[in-house]
C-alpha cells in the first residue's frame, strides 16, 4: 500500500476532491481523457465532411436504447411479433416514438455511414498508416447489413418475410454446400418460427456486441496513428514549441463543442423524419410491411430497403444467379482492397488530378444509380442500365492501381488550408 | 459555392424522378381520398359507417373502442350505444364473430383485418376500390371490382351507391365481340338511396376512419414533432454561438 | 488581447456553456420522459385490468367466493346477521391492532365497523398484508386449531396472521393491517362489480 493513495494532492472543491479520489484509485482514467479527449490533437480543418463519425457513434446509441425499449415489448415468435409491434405502436405508452426512432434510426445510419465512407474516399482516411482504420470500419460495415438484414425480419410483416426468403435463398447458389447452407441459416425447411426467433438473438445481442468491440477497435486504431483531414496532411510533420502540431487543436473542448453543433442539426432532420414522415413514402417503412408474413402470398414487388439496393442491383443486373451473388459480393468486399489498390501518392482529392476525380464522380453517381434501379422493377431498360452503372462501380476499384498511379497531383503544401469560422 | 452545387443538384435528382401516378392493379389510375384525419365530424361518421356496413366481415383487432372513443370526442357512453353492438366492453378491441374458417369456405378467403389496410394500401386505393363495383353475372356475388379484378368481396354498400355497369370501348371484329377493351367508365344503371356526390362522401368518412385506425396517434405524433423542432431550433441557436466563441481560439 | 476584452470573452463563453448545459440538460430530461412512461401499464394492461363483475346471488350465507382481478384473489362473503353482530363486540374489538381501519388501505364507504357498502356481502383482497399468501377463510368459531376464544375469520397458514370477519388484524400477529379492500360496487342486487366505484357500466 503507497501513501500516495492516502494523502491525494489538496483539491478546492467537493467534486474536485471526488475526482482526486478516484484518480488516485485509477490513475489511467485520466491518461484515457488525455490521450483521447483534452490532448488528442486533430487537425483543426475539419470540414461537413467530419461530423459524420460522431454522428454514427450518435446513431449505434440511438438505436441500442431504443432497441432495449423495444425489446420490453416486443414477441419474437411468428404468432405474436406483428401484433406486438401493433401493441408498441397503440397500447404502450410512447410506444409509437420509440418504434420510429429505431425504424428511422436504420435508415439514418446507413446515410451517416455512406457518407462517413465517402469521406474516406474523398481525403484518403484509407492510406497509409490508416490501413487498419479502414479494415475495421469496413467490418463494421459488415455487420451493420447483417444487423439490418436480422432486424428487418423481426416485425415479421409479409416484406420482412419475403425480403429474408430471397436474401437467404442467394446462399443456395453456392455450389456443393448451397442448399444445406441455406437450411442450417434457417434452422428449418422454410422461413419460420425458428428462424425469427434466432435473428432476434442475433440482432438483438451478439451483433450488437460485436459492433460496440469494432467501434472500440476503429476509434483505438484511429487515434494511434491520428486523424486526417481534408488537405490529407500529416499534421505531426510541422510541431510548435510545445510539442504539439501547430495544425492541430485538442479534441475537446473544439471539437467536442462543433460536434455538439452536428448532433443538433441532425436531431432536427432525424426529427423531422419521425414526426413529420416516419414512412418517408414507403421508403423507411414499407407499406407491404404493414401486411402481416403470408408465405402463400408474395407482395408485387420484392426489394430489399433502400441502403441495400445499389448491391441488390448488381446481383439482379448478373444473368447468372451464382455469379451475381459473386459479384454482389465482390462489390461489398472490394472496399477492403481500397488501401492498396489506390497507388496515389497523394490522399486528399484536393490534390489529385482528373483521372481520380473523374472516376470517384463515376463511381459515385453509379453508386446513387444502382441503388435507384435496385429499387425499381427488373425491365429490360432498367436491367441494361444496371449492368452499365455495374461495370462502372467495378472498374473504380480495379483501374484503381493503374489511374491513381499515373494520376497527375498537385504538389500537397506542409501546413493545411484553413479559414478562421 | 459547394452548398449551391449541392442544392442544384438535389433539384435536379429530384425532379429526375419520375412522377408516377398510382396504378390499381386493374388498370386505371387511382383517385385521390382527401383523407384529413383532424376532421373529427368525418371520424365519427366514418366510424359509424366502419361499425355498421364494414365489421360483419371485417375486424379491427388492434383498435380499442376506449381509445378510439376518446379520439373521436365521445363519451364513453356514446360508443357504447352507437358502436357497439355486442356485448363488448370499450376496453376490448374490435373483434368480429365471424370464423375464419367458415370465411374462408364461404368467400374463399378470409376477410383480412382493417386496422393496418390504409398504411399497407393507401387511402387512394380503398377509396377507388369501393367506388369502383359493377355488375357482374358471371362472379358469384354479381359484382367485379375493377381495382380488384375478381375480388371475393360483395358490393356490401350497393344499397347507398346503386349498382353500376362497367362500360368500355375498343374495336370489335366481325362477330361484333368487343377486342382491345379498354374500360371508359361506370354507368349507374340501378340508383342507390345517395346520390353519387353523398355517396362518394360516405367512402370518404369510411376510409377518413381507415386512415385514423391506422396510425391513430398521428395528430400527436405531429404536434409534438412542431415542439420538438422548435426546442432544438433554441438549442441550435445556443450550441451554435459556443461552438463560434470557442472556435475563436483557432487561429 | 486586452484584459478587458478576455474578460468579456470569459464571461460570454461562460453564459454560453451554462445555457447551453442547463438547455441541454433539459432536453435530455424530455427525451427521458417517452422512455420512462412506456413502462407504466399499458392500455392492454389496463384493459385486462378492467373491473370484473361478480355473481353474488348464489353464495350461500356464511361461506364466500374468489374472483380474480388484476391477478389477485378478491374474497366476496356473505355473512350471516350473526357474523356481523360479532364485528361489534368488544370481545372482537379488544383483538384488535386497528378496529377503526384508520391505517388500513380501503374506500371511504367501506371505513365503517362493518367496512363494507352493505353489511351483508364483505368484499376485500384476499392477500395478507404481512407477505402476501392467500388467507384461508375459518367462519366457524372456537375453532380447534385456532382455539376457543377464536371468533371466526381468517387465518393465514404461512406465519399465522389472524384477520375477523370484516378483515381487521388482531393484535400481536406478524401482518401489520387490515387486509385491503379494493373500490367496488354493486350493479344490482345480484352482480358486485370489483375494481370500479364510478363511471359507466362498462
Amino acid at each position: 500500500m503507497s501513501a500516495s493513495i492516502q494523502n491525494p494532492p489538496a483539491a478546492k472543491t467537493r467534486s474536485g476532491a471526488l475526482m482526486e479520489w478516484v484518480h488516485a484509485r485509477a490513475p489511467r482514467l485520466r491518461r484515457f481523457t488525455k490521450e483521447h479527449l483534452t490532448e488528442y490533437y486533430a487537425p483543426k480543418n475539419f470540414n461537413f465532411w467530419y461530423y459524420f463519425g460522431s454522428l454514427a457513434m450518435l446513431v449505434l446509441v440511438l438505436q441500442i436504447v431504443t432497441g432495449i425499449f423495444l425489446t420490453m415489448n416486443y414477441k419474437p415468435s411468428a404468432t405474436e411479433a406483428f401484433a406486438s409491434v401493433e401493441y408498441i405502436m397503440r397500447d404502450v405508452d410512447w410506444g409509437w416514438l420509440i418504434r420510429y426512432m429505431h425504424s428511422t434510426g436504420a435508415s439514418a445510419f446507413f446515410i451517416v455511414v455512406y457518407l462517413h465512407m465517402f469521406r474516406g474516399l474523398l481525403y484518403g482516411s484509407h492510406k497509409n498508416p490508416r490501413e487498419l482504420v479502414w479494415i475495421f470500419g469496413m467490418l463494421i460495415y459488415l455487420c451493420l447489413m447483417a444487423e439490418a438484414f436480422m432486424g428487418y425480419l423481426l416485425p415479421w410483416g409479409n416484406m420482412s418475410y419475403w425480403g429474408a426468403q430471397v436474401i437467404v435463398s442467394l446462399f443456395g447458389a453456392i455450389p456443393g454446400i448451397g442448399e444445406a447452407l441455406v437450411e442450417w441459416i434457417r434452422g428449418d425447411y422454410y422461413i419460420s418460427d425458428i428462424t425469427l426467433n434466432r435473428f432476434f438473438a442475433l440482432h438483438v445481442i451478439a451483433l450488437p456486441i460485436a459492433l460496440l468491440g469494432l467501434v472500440v477497435a476503429h476509434l483505438l486504431a484511429l487515434h494511434e496513428v491520428g486523424s486526417n483531414n481534408p488537405d490529407g496532411i500529416d499534421i505531426k510533420k510541422v510541431k510548435g514549441p510545445d510539442g504539439h502540431p501547430v495544425d492541430g487543436i485538442p479534441f475537446h473542448p473544439y471539437y467536442t463543442v462543433k460536434d455538439l453543433v452536428g448532433v443538433v442539426v441532425f436531431a432536427a432532420l432525424f426529427a423531422s423524419v419521425v414526426f413529420f414522415a416516419p414512412e418517408m413514402g414507403g421508403y423507411f417503412l414499407e407499406h407491404a410491411n404493414f401486411e402481416v408474413a403470408d408465405p402463400l402470398k408474395t407482395p408485387e414487388h420484392i426489394a430489399p430497403v433502400w441502403y441495400f439496393t445499389p448491391f441488390y442491383a448488381i446481383l439482379r443486373a448478373v444473368p447468372n444467379k451464382l455469379l451475381g451473388v459473386a459479384l454482389m459480393g465482390l462489390a461489398v468486399v472490394s472496399f477492403f482492397f481500397l488501401p492498396w489498390l489506390d497507388r496515389s501518392k497523394v490522399r486528399s482529392v484536393r490534390y489529385r488530378g482528373w483521372l481520380y476525380k473523374g472516376f470517384l464522380t463515376a463511381f459515385a453517381i453509379s453508386f446513387i444509380a444502382l441503388g435507384y434501379l435496385g429499387l425499381m422493377p427488373a425491365t429490360p431498360a432498367y436491367t441494361n442500365a444496371a449492368r452499365i452503372f455495374a461495370v462502372i462501380y467495378f472498374l473504380f476499384f480495379f483501374l484503381m492501381p493503374w489511374y491513381t498511379r499515373i494520376d497527375q497531383t498537385k504538389p500537397v503544401p506542409d501546413r493545411v488550408t484553413y479559414h478562421a469560422h | 459555392m459547394l452548398i449551391k452545387k449541392l442544392a442544384l443538384v438535389l433539384t435536379l435528382a429530384v425532379a429526375a424522378v419520375p412522377a408516377t401516378g398510382l396504378a390499381s392493379e386493374g388498370g386505371g389510375l387511382l383517385q385521390s381520398a382527401h383523407t384529413d384525419v383532424g376532421n373529427t365530424a368525418s371520424l365519427q361518421r366514418g366510424a359509424r359507417n366502419f361499425v355498421n356496413y364494414c365489421m360483419g366481415c371485417h375486424s379491427a383487432r388492434y383498435v380499442r373502442y376506449n381509445r378510439m372513443g376518446a379520439d373521436l370526442g365521445l363519451s364513453e357512453q356514446q360508443v357504447i350505444e352507437n358502436l357497439m353492438f355486442t356485448g363488448e366492453r370499450p376496453h376490448e378491441t374490435m373483434r368480429i364473430a365471424m370464423n375464419p374458417e367458415d370465411a374462408k369456405r364461404w368467400f374463399g378467403t378470409t376477410p383480412p383485418d382493417l386496422s393496418l389496410m390504409a398504411r399497407a394500401r393507401g387511402t387512394d386505393y380503398i377509396y377507388t376500390f369501393l367506388k369502383s363495383f359493377y355488375v357482374d353475372p358471371s362472379r358469384p356475388t354479381g359484382v367485379n371490382n375493377l381495382v380488384l379484378p375478381g375480388t371475393a368481396m360483395p358490393h356490401v354498400l350497393w344499397q347507398l351507391q346503386g349498382l353500376q355497369t362497367a362500360v368500355y370501348e375498343g374495336e370489335s371484329d366481325a362477330k361484333g365481340e368487343a377486342v382491345h377493351k379498354k374500360f371508359k367508365e361506370f354507368e349507374l344503371a340501378k340508383p342507390g338511396s345517395l346520390t353519387p356526390h353523398e355517396y362518394d362522401e360516405f367512402v370518404r368518412d369510411t376510409v377518413n376512419f381507415l386512415a385514423y385506425i391506422g396510425e391513430p396517434m398521428q395528430i400527436q405524433r405531429r404536434n409534438l414533432g412542431l415542439r420538438v423542432l422548435g426546442f432544438l431550433l433554441v438549442f441550435f441557436l445556443l450550441t451554435y454561438f459556443l461552438k463560434k466563441e470557442y472556435w475563436k481560439d483557432v487561429t | 488581447m486586452s484584459s478587458d476584452a478576455e474578460a468579456i470573452d470569459g464571461g460570454r463563453r461562460h453564459f454560453l456553456l451554462v445555457a447551453t448545459t442547463v438547455t441541454g440538460l433539459a432536453g435530455a430530461a424530455l427525451t427521458a420522459v417517452p422512455f420512462l412512461a412506456s413502462w407504466k401499464p399499458s392500455a392492454r394492461a389496463q384493459a385486462l385490468g378492467a373491473p370484473v363483475d361478480a355473481d353474488i346471488s348464489k353464495i350461500e350465507a356464511g361461506s364466500f367466493i374468489k374472483v380474480n382481478w388484476r391477478g389477485q384473489a378478491v374474497y366476496i362473503v356473505r355473512r350471516t346477521p350473526e357474523m356481523i353482530a360479532k364485528l361489534k363486540t368488544p370481545e372482537v374489538t379488544g383483538n384488535l391492532r386497528d378496529p377503526e381501519s384508520n391505517e388500513s388501505e380501503q374506500p371511504a364507504y367501506a371505513k365503517n365497523d362493518v367496512r363494507a357498502l352493505k353489511p351483508e356481502f364483505l368484499v376485500l383482497l384476499g392477500v395478507c398484508t404481512h407477505l402476501g399468501c392467500a388467507p384461508m377463510g375459518r367462519f366457524q368459531p372456537q375453532d380447534a386449531e385456532l382455539g376457543a376464544t377464536w371468533p371466526g375469520g381468517f387465518y393465514c397458514p404461512c406465519h399465522g396472521s389472524k384477520f375477523d370477519l370484516a378483515g381487521r388484524v388482531f393484535k400481536d400477529v406478524p401482518a401489520p393491517l387490515n387486509l385491503r379492500i379494493p373500490p367496488y360496487r354493486f350493479l344490482n342486487d345480484g352482480v358486485v362489480q370489483i375494481g370500479a366505484d364510478t363511471g359507466a357500466a362498462a
